[in-house]
């Protein structure tokens, strides 16, 4: 390993510390070249999450209400993204449109982590029959295709902000069922859990004092990545029209009705993409530097 | 040896659990399918007839010992909307769908394997980080909004691709398998051909170019692993040519992984197909699907999704079966 490669181990930074008092400033500075696209993408999907939250304040125009004096006017400093077939201002729309994809794919993502928790951990800390049988079912989930199982539910369900989180967090189950199960059969075997065995610690003591607190770093990586997942597959079932409504404004709905225009008003269907596409990058971009920075292993790549 | 033939006794059961969950989901909702379109077009007795002859009345575990019965004869029920059975219709609609999904396999195993060893050989460089990059914005992109920008910029503007379709209008062709390129190949129709590859290509590079993403990151970090192990280090020791190195002693060992994945991902691709299918109008199980869960014409619905579950299932096994023939080290353990 030459000496470059190994500047940025965490290594030679303790070492070099001796001579050179880590300052805090000096600190952030390291971590921000480090971690620059990971901090990046915070930043970016921080905006996102408050664009949306605060869409009312930061455009004067309704993303409901027609206006069909000014349809289909391109890009200008009045309407920022254009305005769509009925008069409809494209930036307010995609403000709001990123409510729905949010909330799906954070909740699916969060309902998915619940579930998949519970199933991993009886699977991995019981073991035996119980494990066998959950770990099947996992693998059967998981001899679906994901989309077309969520399109299933979906199409079962029927549409609906509730039905989309349940259609997506069930096909996202066996991702985090598997994780956790993995996590949970390697810490079984510690010694501080033997040992907490013998001086009685109860199981459920044991799971929530020496098991959980284990599991979340790998968990918040798994989780991040499957949040890009979540995301695309929400404005995937949108864009099909098995997510919100019409009238309503949705990145993936807004595409798929913006695609008739491609010839005339290719801007229409752009930008709600593009913000799919920069969001799900964003995210993305989270996950590597959460899985860089946790993951030892991954230090030097 | 072993585990083949274990593969090949759990297939059955796998199946059957796929098509129990299938069943189950899709008779999730309270009430039968009939009701909620049905009750326009028909009087009562007419409804009363049909839910008699589709086993509707039946109590769920008689509906369901009925549907894997008939699934055992290789019957997949009828199509509730238009009373076609339903093999007839997939064996109209799989094969374009098949044939997007292995083209974009296709494009996405060579894009992503090529990216891939080029990122992993220039680690930190510029070609490294444009590579990754590459590699992000694939995971990232939805495959309907690249599919809308291919049509906008390769055929609107530049006018070199079709919009959409998959043979142009008045071009002879003549379904056999409904392959087109099996088809157009045994009976050397030419034009054919030539108008199917110009249709498939655009769709195709939309799915396989954003698939290379995630090939690229396996293969990367694949041969970042390989690269590091002790005989690469002989063989470097040995003043062997940088390109020996990469090609013969690590990327073979580094692209079964790849390959297995690949495998695994084609179940990714084909749900690709099935959604950029609807914007290049590309006649395949994409808008039959949509089309049948617009109608909730549930028997299409099921039949289709079980359909490309088992065929999933049935890939996954042999991409297995493939690595192991494949790897000695695996064959000897």
């Amino acid at each position: 390993m030459s000496v470059a490669k190994l500047k940025d181990s965490n290594h030679l930074v303790t070492a070099t510390s001796l001579s050179k008092r880590p300052t805090l400033g000096r600190r952030l500075t390291a971590l921000r070249q480090k971690y620059e696209l990971a901090l990046l993408g915070g930043i970016f999907f921080a905006l996102v999450v408050l664009g949306t939250i605060f869409a009312p304040w930061l455009s004067p125009y309704d993303p409901i209400k027609q206006d069909i004096p000014s349809r289909l006017l391109t890009p200008s400093a009045i309407h920022w993204f254009g305005t769509d077939e009925s008069g409809r201002d494209n930036f307010t729309r995609v403000l709001y449109g990123g409510r729905p994809i949010l909330t799906t794919g954070i909740s699916s993502v969060l309902l998915a982590l619940l579930i998949g928790m519970g199933i991993g951990t009886a699977a991995g800390y019981r073991g035996g029959l119980l494990d066998d049988l959950l770990m099947r079912a996992m693998d059967i989930m998981l001899s679906f295709p994901t989309i077309l199982l969520a399109i299933l539910i979906v199409a079962s369900l029927g549409t609906g902000l509730i039905n989309t989180i349940l259609a997506i967090a069930f096909s996202l189950i066996p991702t985090f069922a598997r994780l956790v199960r993995s996590i949970v059969i390697t810490l079984v075997r510690e010694q501080y859990v033997t040992a907490a065995h013998a001086v009685g610690t109860s199981d459920w003591q044991i799971i929530a004092k020496h098991i959980f607190p284990n599991m979340i770093p790998p968990i918040i990586v798994q989780a991040t990545a499957t949040l890009a997942i979540a995301i695309s597959y929400s404005s995937a079932l949108s864009f099909l029209g098995l997510g919100v409504e019409p009238p309503r404004p949705d990145w993936g709905l807004m595409v798929s009705q913006g695609q008739r225009l491609i010839f005339d008003a290719i801007y229409i269907p752009f930008f709600p993409g593009l913000a799919i596409t920069l969001t799900v990058l964003s995210v993305n971009y989270i996950g590597d530097g959460l899985r860089d920075h946790l993951d030892p292993t991954l230090r030097n790549r | 040896m072993r585990y083949i033939l274990t593969r090949l006794i759990w297939l059955p059961i796998v199946l059957w659990a796929v098509a129990s969950l299938t069943f189950l989901v899709v008779h999730l909702v309270p009430g039968d399918p009939l009701s909620q379109v049905a009750t326009l077009v028909l009087d009562q007795a007419q409804l009363d007839r049909t839910r008699v002859e589709w086993g509707l009345d039946q109590p769920l575990w008689r509906q369901y010992g009925r549907f894997l019965g008939n699934l055992v004869r290789g019957d997949l029920g009828v199509s509730m909307a238009s009373g076609v059975p339903l093999t007839r219709l997939l064996y109209e609609k799989m094969p374009p769908t098949i044939e997007l999904a292995l083209m974009a396999m296709l494009i996405s195993t060579i894009v992503g394997i090529g990216a891939g060893v080029i990122s992993s050989t220039t680690r930190h460089k510029w070609l490294d980080y444009g590579a990754r990059t590459f590699a992000i914005l694939g995971l990232s992109i939805p495959w309907f909004w690249i599919a809308i920008l291919f049509i906008f910029v390769f055929s609107v503007k530049l006018k070199w691709t079709p919009v959409g379709g998959r043979l142009g209008v008045g071009v002879d062709y003549d379904p056999v398998t409904n392959f087109v390129l099996i088809d157009t190949l045994m009976t050397g129709n030419w034009p054919a051909l030539l108008s199917f590859l110009n249709h498939l290509i655009l769709p195709a590079l939309a799915i396989g170019l954003t698939s290379a993403g995630f090939v690229a990151r396996m293969t990367r970090s694949a041969m970042l692993e390989v690269l590091r192990a002790d005989y690469i280090r002989s063989a470097r020791a040995k003043g062997l040519h940088r390109r020996t190195i990469t090609f013969s002693h690590a990327l073979r060992n580094a692209i079964l992984p790849v390959i297995t994945l690949q495998g695994l991902q084609f179940g990714t691709l084909l749900g690709g197909a099935v959604i950029t299918e609807l914007v290049f109008a590309w006649p395949g199980l994409g808008r039959m699907l949509l089309d049948a869960i617009l109608r909730r014409d549930y028997a299409s619905v099921q039949g289709t999704v079980l359909f490309v579950a088992f065929f999933y299932v049935v890939m996954n096994l042999i991409v297995d079966v493939l690595y192991h023939v494949v790897d000695p080290r695996l064959r000897e353990a």
